[in-house]
């Protein structure tokens, strides 16, 4: 098909003159991928200190969730819980829409965010151990020497430098996730992808579509780069000039551009 | 116990009994005894692998123990007597018996993600809950004893290794520690930076802290300590005063040690 029958101006209107339903499914991959991102840091963060636990049953059961949850697929995962986690309790659990205050959460969209944040906890555990992992056992025992209990020199200490080896590959695992979120469509969460198939099915234009959709999930996953690379020079404040400055970052987010900027001489 | 028995044990601030160490099949400390006063300095010395090191973190705890006891100001350490038993101590209590006892390592262990003054007030604050204010004015103290109240604000990372040494010494003082181990102090300092480290290192010796030194700076031990021990195989072999020790060991494995290190 040659390029001049794509319409243009839907592609183009879908960019600049965004609709309310299309500000609506932003809005949820945005809020479902940040929860399940974090949730996902804590619970990798728990797998993480069970798996050096000094107790066996609690090093096992760390291990068993990283084998299961990193060894089937997201979206098995994510049907698992919406259509097992009834049947499991016996009564209908999801999609009922949770309320709490004034915030109410449509229940498949809990749903999803449940199923994403389990997942990634398990790809999170591997990194935050291979962060505590690198840092230098003196500075458990200098702490240590100063009197200070495990749990103190690990939140004192280790993790504040584990920190810094950890946000490169969490930065990694967000950008992932803001993509993955997509999967949700299909238990019935409108986000970015699940709009632009929708409107798809209407209009039967899908390269106009798609390519719009392609463009907005770009965009967030610069941002996002752009934001990660302030959050490692504020953890590198101590080692500033060694960190990339901002500006190579935004090069960096868009290395193939950058490199036929600077005429691929990198 | 009379009161003169008491005044003796008073002033004892590290005693160990008979302290066995095993790494697996290799025993690396094989009954090593050691008494020592307030106020007193000693150096250890000896061949590597002779135990020194290994004998200091087992004073602080960093080292479990196979046998024998250690006792810092009169209290078992890392461990607790049940029904004529040892059994590990809780880790609330090891802690808190090891804020009386100042380390110094060999590789500084400095935290890099602080600055000199927030290596220096971090354990002062979190662990003694010192108010910051009050432990900012000790930890500026310290860092002006040690030489280096201007580098107050400086990372770790920024500093040379004979600044981060007495950094990590200031670190430890802001504890006040009833006994400080200096394991090796100056073995990983290039040779311009050993002395500035020894000074402070002697000028403590002088000020009346309690020190175990493990060291081959043989002038340093000469300048400061009280005693020189030798360790070889997992047990101290002789001591003595420096001027003795050096110039007139007993041993003929101390002999040929000293030859080759002086």
């Amino acid at each position: 098909m040659p390029l001049a029958a794509v319409a243009w101006h839907v592609v183009w209107q879908r960019i600049v003159h965004p609709d309310h339903a299309f500000a609506l499914a932003l809005w949820r991959t945005i809020y479902m991928s940040v929860t399940a991102q974090f949730f996902g840091v804590v619970l990798g963060l728990v797998a993480a200190l069970m798996r050096m636990s000094r107790l066996r049953i609690l090093r096992l059961l760390s291990g068993a969730y990283v084998l299961v949850f990193r060894g089937t697929p997201v979206i098995v995962q994510i049907f698992f819980v919406y259509f097992g986690v009834n049947l499991l309790f016996g009564f209908t659990l999801i999609p009922n829409t949770v309320s709490a205050g004034p915030i109410s959460l449509d229940g498949a969209a809990l749903a999803g965010i449940v199923a994403l944040a389990v997942n990634e906890g398990a790809y999170m555990r591997e990194i935050i151990r291979a962060g505590i992992d690198a840092i230098d056992k003196g500075q458990m025992e200098a702490a240590k020497s100063l009197g200070m209990t495990y749990r103190l020199a690990m939140r004192r200490i280790v993790l504040p430098q584990a920190a810094r080896v950890i946000v490169p590959p969490l930065g990694n695992e967000f950008n992932n996730m803001l993509k993955t979120s997509s999967l949700v469509f299909f238990i019935g969460v409108t986000e970015l992808f699940g709009d632009a198939e929708i409107r798809n099915s209407t209009a039967f234009q899908p390269v106009e579509y798609f390519t719009a959709v392609a463009f907005w999930y770009l965009v967030l996953t610069t941002v996002w780069s752009l934001i990660q690379a302030q959050i490692e020079r504020a953890l590198a404040r101590d080692e500033r000039g060694e960190a990339p400055s901002f500006r190579e970052r935004v090069f960096q987010a868009w290395a193939p551009v950058a490199a036929w900027r600077t005429g691929g001489a990198r | 116990m009379s009161a003169r028995g008491r005044a003796a044990q008073d002033e004892l601030v590290l005693r160990a009994t008979g302290v066995q160490k095993r790494f697996g099949r290799l025993q690396v400390l094989n009954g090593v005894s050691l008494e020592l006063r307030r106020a007193e300095t000693i150096c250890l010395i000896g061949p590597s692998g002779s135990g020194k090191t290994t004998f200091l973190r087992c004073v602080n705890h960093l080292e479990k123990i196979d046998g024998g006891r250690i006792e810092v100001n009169g209290h078992l350490i890392g461990y607790r007597e049940r029904r004529g038993r040892l059994v590990e101590d809780s880790e609330r209590s090891i802690a808190r018996q090891r804020t009386q006892i100042g380390m110094v390592f060999q590789r500084f262990n400095l935290f890099p993600h602080k600055t000199a003054l927030e290596n220096v007030i971090e354990a002062p604050v979190h662990v003694l809950l010192t108010p910051r204010d009050r432990a900012v004015a000790e930890a500026e103290a310290l860092l002006e004893r040690v030489g280096l109240g201007h580098k107050r604000d400086v990372y770790p990372g920024k500093l040379s290794g004979g600044q981060q040494q007495r950094v990590a010494i200031a670190r430890a003082l802001a504890m006040k520690p009833a006994l400080m181990l200096f394991d090796e102090p100056t073995s990983a300092l290039d040779p311009e930076m050993i002395g500035e480290v020894l000074a402070v290192m002697a000028e403590l010796a002088h000020e009346k802290m309690t020190m175990i030194v493990v060291t081959h700076e043989m002038g340093f031990a000469r300048e400061a300590a009280g005693r020189v021990l030798m360790m070889d195989d997992g047990r101290i072999l002789e001591e003595g005063p420096p001027d003795r020790f050096f110039t007139a060991p007993q041993e003929e494995r101390t002999s040929r040690f000293l030859s080759k290190i002086l």
